[in-house]
């Protein structure tokens, strides 16, 4: 027999170098450096000023008369720049100039051009006129489409397939040229609202108004399909007489009725300016099959411009060399002074070189990246919220010691949006006028406890809903007087949900004593229809059923893909559905809209999905629609919350309060919802990111020789028993 | 009143055909030969216990009916519109006694600190204790260990006592059929000298025992596997779980089955153009990757349901509805293995004499197949069922991640993952649902693929070693 | 030898002609053109003018099958099915319906595919082969006996563990890896670690088991005992003749699956964020992009095919006695 040490003894000098092998091939792999090996961008870039943020699915449409939505807005917003912005930080929500001189105002005028008041009658209103001159000699970012040879003729005007041959991206082509920015610009992008191969959400909105947008759509449809050539459209050929240049820095804007609402969408990027040089650039024959089109590769005037773009990996905003500049706020609301946001004041902006946005699709890795500083901002889902955030004992939010050792912060800010509950009110059994229904929609309200949804789902981050209009939106009032009184009272200083006995009572006088037909003593059912949403659905459906089951009556989840619940909810075939709106612009209009009998879902499908219509409500509606923010218009919105209290088409649902952590190296952080140039007021310090990203990340050595052990453990039996098995057969 | 879904019925007529199946093997020695060979395994039988424990519960759990509402002054009583199955009553109190969210396993406080009221009318910010886990206790901090311990110790000794008594019976029934007396039994035990593998029955049986009066009477107090996020019980759903797993497992290959032996044998009977066009069927269903055709058909059901949502009285029809088509879909995505397999063994069988001379005797070619063809390619056919098995139930919890699963309303194991896979982020971790159907699906998985090495080693003489 | 891989992929049109055929079928009774528009044109303020004009862009207005308004052979080429699908047959893929360029998509996501499944194909062979052999040499023995042991329980994890828990673990908690991502050329090794290692711990169990059994089988055979009897010692017959006669099956079973190694992997894809073929499909398949979705099937089933004539292929090559006919 051997002795099983001394085989050990032989066999471990040979091993001995092993690990140190290990680990310096290990090193080769991840560069040789002393950087974090868990760093995901390449260790040189360290130092630059670089932001990094992630985005979780890639944008769809960055053309911006067709873009509708905020994970596009990201990268859009930066830019291309609308004639209005949002102040960066003063409440609530103000209109400023962007690359207009100064606000528009809007002028009246009567069917026989006379000049009317503000505060006339909107029906006497016939022409509303903006007149918006922009600042001169603003510039374009480096773009071929610009590109002239020395004789000023247009260097990739006249592409072909052939030329084509070997470019993939627009980076392929070499050379770029700017040009300055002119009103003609703005006025062809609303053209471009009408153009038939354009599809832009505001369309039909806009059409309702713009004088002569309607016709000119039309004609250009016309146009359109006796063309077959190439698709190209030159809008300048065209007048729009809603939308007309004055001069190079001068264009006016004439609507059919008055729509105070209106300045707000010059904010947006629906409104931004267009040079017909890119859309012809684009249109060239053999580009879309490149896919280097327009809703691929913006071109704009703003601070940054996008200069690789790859949603399947990353999207890299750089700073537009053309950008004029602009100057720092140098005032805010209260506090703004003390925060120490106002430190920059007036210093030229951006501050940032390039933005670096990552694709991630799964929350845990990007949550666990930022808490590794890889990112420099992270939202919070639900399920690493208490990680990230605990509540003190005025039940206020504070950071937990851990995210303050890391010295991150955090914002937080009630964000200007609805997840409500409808009811389809075209529905037999929970639809409908009848006392019945609704004293049934409002036991339901009253059992559907949002206080603990909030709590469960959204670890406390959001504001239960009093009626449809968020809080920071004018028509919203804060404390009693504003309370929803048929789902809460006022106990000392807090709305305190109805009991669940006053909506059992509530449901005995709608006729279902426990939720039972009183007739016919059968279960009361109701369906519910869901888009079927990832992982954490089902809970939430566990949920909704526990709370209708609290009044007897058994929810049946009708759990769909997003195809499907459009279709029900367009043909009026839901019972009961989730869903949430954004607001466009801080006005209560773009609430009270989703409830407006015109625009029910299943007549006109328009937004009102809960076809919910009620003629005196339609009425109040329209009056208050083109009434400027007084008391008096305070006093027609009370009017109409109180019939949408009364009639309960939604369970109010909540609204949410955006949490948003960034880390100590961030600076200027201040949560604007609605805003999204916010990208410019950014300013990064490298320098302490470096620092506290090699000291997060230091790389954990034992695990590696834990696992080496563990197989030397497990093979020297299988050794030793080798080394018998030889020496047998040698004999 | 009983409600009988589709995957019910099927999971009868399964039964009913494992049991005819076993009727039909202790006739014939060429089955009954290799089913002694497993019974002979130790390690197999462990196994074929603890898949018998499963599918007592999945049988359970497939009883379906309406549970009465009493009557009240104005009607009277009728049926609930929702669904029950015996196995909900048999776990009533777990599925009750819920918390309003996360709590870890055997705690008595919350997993996340609350705004808690006090009786003088202000506010703390604490942990608040559960309503149901170690709500007896009045002092959870120093008297839980203790308790939970004391809780062990009894059901260990009910286990012991238990299962005790059931070997007892067992050997004694064992001592009557052999024809010996109790002690020699008893003797023969402990040697494992019967000829099934009846100690490591034992044994295996009695751990379970033992295991599951801990796990019961612990959950009388206790939340064993903790809660979930609107505080469901944990254990609760692991074993509702068990159902959904099975029917996956074992309805794929028996939807499949028809289609794959009438396929497999036709075209290795008839070969020429029958031949051509099944394979050319298989190979061309073989080449559409799997995932993307079961994605298209779950959508293809979405639709139907969506069109007929109002054929459907509960979310258990509809889940079901899901679970069968998700079964005949994975079934149609893996026939095609087994078709290939048994073609090319019933090309061989073909060539064999008494083959070629029933063919001589005018014998029909239907009659052929089945009396002649299907008898000796019903050992492949065994083998795949029992193969497929695990797979099927590994595959489950992969399509529920990306979403193409069974129905989210529905108790799987692949909910449970895809559901904790955010769980995984939270600081402190919840493990708990993780570890639960890690656990439930392991040990259901493992069993199984024991039980199918044993039965491949004993059906298929070649693979012996 | 030519003129029989000329018939097999002459064979392969009718099977491609199949699939297209069902999965044109399963998708277009999913879902019908509105459903695209709406899915594509986003939630907020969509009218029936605009989903119109989406499909008259893409030929989505036409009729599916046959076109009873147009002209002779038009009557059946100017229908989506046959716009669709018959360019698919010369790689043309077209445009998904979100607008990209999907060939030119393919050809930018196969290589971060490539990046993680053949690396894990190339350590995973060494590794199975070696644990094979090693269960092999020792048969019988506690180490054979643990080994198959371990080898079940590994089999009996869902695969989901291993990813959760390697990310967990190694990137989250040792932080030896980025969680996830990616990244082009030589930076892209530091990614592809863990998801290749995930890929071969999942794999040990089934693989080592299957490839012991080869070994086994080979041990098994007459010229191992001859060689043997001749005094060879048992490494040198191990390795000179189990080893290389046990590799011809397991390579030509490696073979059939080598095309598909551009597809990549669903699962671990999507968990790390890889931007490959697999998470493609993925996404093609919940953003409901069927352009996509019909496109990724077609290629599964053009590689499925070459694998299975380059099984063929390497059959003979491996085995003079095998002839093609």
């Amino acid at each position: 027999m051997t002795n099983p040490i001394k085989i050990i003894n032989r066999y471990i000098p040979r091993l001995g170098n092993f690990p140190q092998l290990l680990v310096c091939v290990l090193l080769l792999c991840t560069g040789c450096d002393y950087s974090p090996w868990n760093n995901p961008y390449p260790n040189e870039d360290s130092a630059k000023n670089i932001y990094y943020d992630s985005f979780p699915e890639r944008p769809k449409h960055l053309d911006p008369v067709s873009s509708y939505s905020a994970n596009e807005y990201v990268f859009l917003g930066q830019i291309y720049e609308p004639p209005l912005q949002y102040h960066f930080l003063k409440r609530p929500y103000q209109l400023i100039p962007l690359t207009a001189t100064e606000l528009p105002r809007a002028r009246y005028f009567n069917k026989a051009g006379q000049p009317l008041e503000e505060d006339s009658d909107p029906a006497d209103v016939y022409r509303v006129k903006y007149t918006i001159s922009i600042k001169p000699a603003l510039l374009y970012q480096p773009h071929p489409a610009f590109a002239k040879n020395a004789s000023g003729k247009y260097l990739y005007h006249d592409l072909d397939p052939q030329k084509l041959e070997n470019i993939h991206a627009l980076s392929d082509f070499d050379t770029v040229g700017t040009r300055k920015l002119l009103a003609n610009d703005y006025v062809y992008q609303i053209k471009r609202m009408a153009h038939p191969r354009v599809h832009s959400p505001i369309a039909g909105l806009m059409r309702k108004y713009i004088l002569g947008l309607d016709e000119f759509a039309k004609e250009l449809s016309e146009i359109e399909k006796d063309d077959t050539t190439s698709g190209y459209i030159d809008l300048n050929r065209f007048e729009l007489p809603g939308a007309r240049v004055v001069d190079d820095t001068t264009f006016e804007i004439t609507l059919k009725q008055k729509y105070p609402q209106f300045i707000y969408w010059l904010s947006m990027s629906f409104f931004a300016p267009m040079p017909w040089e890119a859309d012809y650039f684009y249109s060239q024959e053999g580009m879309t099959d490149k896919n280097i089109t327009l809703d691929w590769y913006p071109v704009g005037t703003g601070p940054f411009m996008l200069s690789e773009n790859n949603p399947n990996r990353r999207m890299v905003l750089k700073r537009n060399p053309n950008f004029r500049g602009e100057a720092y706020p140098s005032e805010g609301e209260a506090g703004d002074l003390e925060s120490g946001i106002l430190e920059d004041a007036g210093k030229n902006m951006p501050f940032i070189d390039t933005a670096i946005y990552s694709l991630e699709k799964e929350s845990i890795p990007a949550w666990n990246k930022f808490l590794q500083g890889y990112y420099d901002t992270s939202g919070i889902v639900s399920d690493s919220f208490d990680q990230a955030v605990q509540f003190n004992t005025q039940g206020d939010a504070e950071l937990t010691d851990e995210m303050r050792e890391k010295g991150i912060n955090l914002q937080t800010a009630v964000t200007t949006s609805s997840y409500y509950m409808g009811f389809n009110m075209a529905d037999e059994v929970i639809g409908g006028n009848s006392e019945r229904a609704t004293l049934l929609r409002r036991a339901i309200s009253i059992a559907v406890d949002y206080e603990e949804y909030i709590s469960i789902f959204a670890n406390g981050r959001g504001e239960p809903a009093q009626g449809p209009i968020p809080p920071g939106i004018f028509g919203n009032i804060p404390g009693e007087p504003g309370i929803n009184p048929y789902v809460y009272e006022w106990q000392g200083d807090k709305a305190v949900r109805r009991s669940i006995e006053e909506a059992k009572a509530l449901l005995v006088q709608a006729g279902y004593p426990n939720g039972r037909n009183k007739n016919t003593g059968k279960q009361l059912v109701l369906n519910l229809d869901s888009p079927a949403a990832g992982p954490g659905s089902k809970a939430s459906f566990d949920w909704l059923r526990k709370q209708y089951a609290k009044l007897g009556i058994n929810l049946v989840i009708r759990a769909t893909d997003y195809n499907r619940f459009q279709e029900k909810i367009r043909k009026g075939t839901a019972q009961i559905f989730q869903w949430g709106w954004n607001a466009d612009y801080p006005d209560p209009e773009n609430f009270f809209f989703l409830l407006y009998g015109p625009n029910a879902k299943i007549d006109h499908n328009g937004e009102n999905a809960a076809n919910y219509k009620n003629a005196e409500f339609d009425e109040l509606f329209n009056q208050m629609k083109s009434m400027s923010n007084s008391p008096q218009r305070q006093d027609v919105i009370n009017k109409m919350v109180e019939i949408l209290r009364h009639d309960a088409p939604w369970l109010w649902g909540f609204h949410p309060v955006g949490f948003s952590l960034h880390h100590e190296w961030y600076k200027n952080a201040k949560p604007n919802l609605m805003a999204n140039n916010t990208l410019k007021y950014k300013r990064i310090e490298p320098r302490l990111r470096t620092e506290n990203r090699t000291a997060w990340n230091q790389p954990i050595w034992w695990p590696i020789a834990l696992v080496i052990i563990l197989l030397i453990i497990m093979l020297l039996p299988a050794i030793i028993s080798y080394r018998r098995k030889e020496t047998e057969s040698i004999l | 009143m009983p409600v009988i879904f589709i995957t019910d019925a099927f999971i009868f007529l399964l039964v009913f055909m494992v049991s005819a199946y076993v009727l039909y093997a202790r006739q014939h020695e060429h089955l009954r030969a290799p089913w002694h060979d497993v019974a002979r395994r130790p390690l197999a039988m462990s196994a074929a216990i603890i898949l018998v424990v499963y599918v007592a519960v999945g049988l359970l759990d497939s009883v379906h009916f309406h549970p009465e509402l009493e009557a009240t002054e104005t009607t009277q009583a009728v049926q609930s519109t929702e669904v029950s199955s015996l196995l909900d009553l048999v776990l009533d109190d777990l599925r009750k006694n819920t918390e309003r969210t996360y709590s870890a396993p055997l705690a008595s406080y919350a997993f996340s600190k609350e705004m808690i009221d006090l009786p003088n009318g202000k506010q703390i910010r604490d942990y608040p204790r559960l309503k149901f886990g170690g709500v007896h206790l009045n002092n959870p901090e120093t008297e839980r260990l203790a308790d939970i311990s004391k809780h062990i110790v009894i059901g260990l000794l009910f286990g012991l006592i238990i299962s005790l008594l059931v070997s007892t019976v067992i050997v004694f029934i064992l001592g009557k059929s052999h024809k010996i007396s109790f002690k020699q039994a008893i003797n023969k035990i402990c040697h494992n000298d019967f000829l099934v593998s009846w100690t490591a029955m034992l044994i295996t049986m009695s751990l379970i025992i033992m295991a599951a009066c801990i796990i019961f009477n612990l959950s009388q107090y206790y939340h064993v596997f903790g809660t979930d996020k609107v505080g469901q019980d944990v254990l609760y759903q692991a074993i509702k779980s068990v159902r959904t797993g099975l029917v996956i497992g074992t309805l794929t290959t028996l939807v499949m089955l028809p289609f794959a032996i009438m396929m497999g044998l036709m075209a290795g009977y008839f070969r020429g153009w029958i031949d051509d066009v099944i394979q050319y069927l298989y190979t061309t269903l073989n080449s559409i990757p799997g995932v993307l055709l079961i994605a298209a058909s779950i959508l293809l059901l979405q639709v139907y349901i969506g069109n007929h949502a109002d054929d459907f009285n509960s979310i258990e029809e509809r889940a079901d509805l899901r679970l069968l088509f998700l079964c005949i879909i994975l079934g149609i995505t893996s026939w095609t293995g087994l078709c290939r397999l048994l073609r090319a063994e019933t090309l061989k069988l073909r060539e064999i004499d008494y083959v070629q001379a029933a063919q001589a005797f005018g014998v029909s070619n239907m009659s052929i197949m089945l009396r002649h063809l299907l008898p000796n390619v019903m050992h492949i056919v065994m083998i795949t069922i029992v193969i497929d098995f695990s797979g099927l139930v590994l595959a489950e919890a992969v399509l529920s991640y990306i979403n193409i699963g069974v129905d989210p309303s529905m108790n799987s194991w692949g909910n449970m993952i895809n559901g904790a896979r955010l769980e995984m982020a939270r600081e402190p971790i919840v493990w708990w649902s993780l570890a639960a159907a890690f656990v439930f699906m392991f040990i259901l998985v493992l069993a199984a693929n024991l039980f199918s090495d044993a039965v491949r080693d004993s059906f298929d003489p070649r693979l012996r070693h | 030898m030519i003129s029989y891989i000329l018939r097999r992929i002459a064979y392969a049109f009718p099977i491609l002609i199949g699939v297209n055929i069902i999965t044109f079928v399963l998708f277009f009774v999913v879902n019908t053109p509105d459903d695209m528009a709406r899915m594509q044109l986003g939630m907020k303020r969509v009218d029936d003018a605009a989903i119109s004009k989406w499909k008259e862009e893409r030929g989505y207005d036409k009729p599916i099958l046959w076109n009873q308004d147009a002209e002779a052979i038009e009557k059946i080429t100017d229908t989506i099915f046959f716009q669709n699908s018959v360019k698919l047959f010369i790689f043309d893929f077209g445009r998904s319906d979100s607008g990209r360029d999907i060939g030119y998509d393919i050809s930018q996501r196969m290589w971060p595919s490539l990046a993680i499944t053949v690396p894990g194909l190339i350590l995973g062979l060494l590794a199975y082969i070696t644990f094979g052999l090693t269960l092999a040499f020792f048969r019988g023995s506690y180490v054979d006996v643990s080994g198959v042991i371990l080898c079940v329980v590994m089999m009996s994890i869902s695969g989901l563990f291993y990813i959760i828990g390697g990310q967990y673990l190694i990137g989250k908690f040792f932080h030896l890896v980025p969680i996830s991502g990616y990244d082009t050329g030589f930076n892209a090794i530091k990614f592809t670690v863990l998801p290749v290692l995930v890929g071969l711990v999942g794999g040990i169990g089934s693989s080592t088991r299957w490839y012991r059994t080869i070994f086994l089988e080979e041990m098994g055979k007459d010229y191992v005992r001859t060689a043997k009897a001749k005094g060879l010692s048992e490494t040198r017959v191990l390795y000179h003749h189990v080893l290389m006669n046990g590799l011809i099956p397991i390579l030509t079973g490696v073979v059939v699956i080598l095309p598909s190694l551009f597809i990549g992997s669903l699962i671990v894809e999507s968990f790390f964020a890889i931007p490959g073929l697999g998470s493609y499909t993925i996404d093609a398949i919940s953003a409901q992009d069927f352009a996509i979705v019909r496109s990724m099937v077609f290629l599964g089933s053009v590689l499925y095919i070459i694998g299975l004539i380059l099984t063929d292929i390497s059959y003979t090559l491996v085995d003079p006695r095998v002839r093609l006919n």
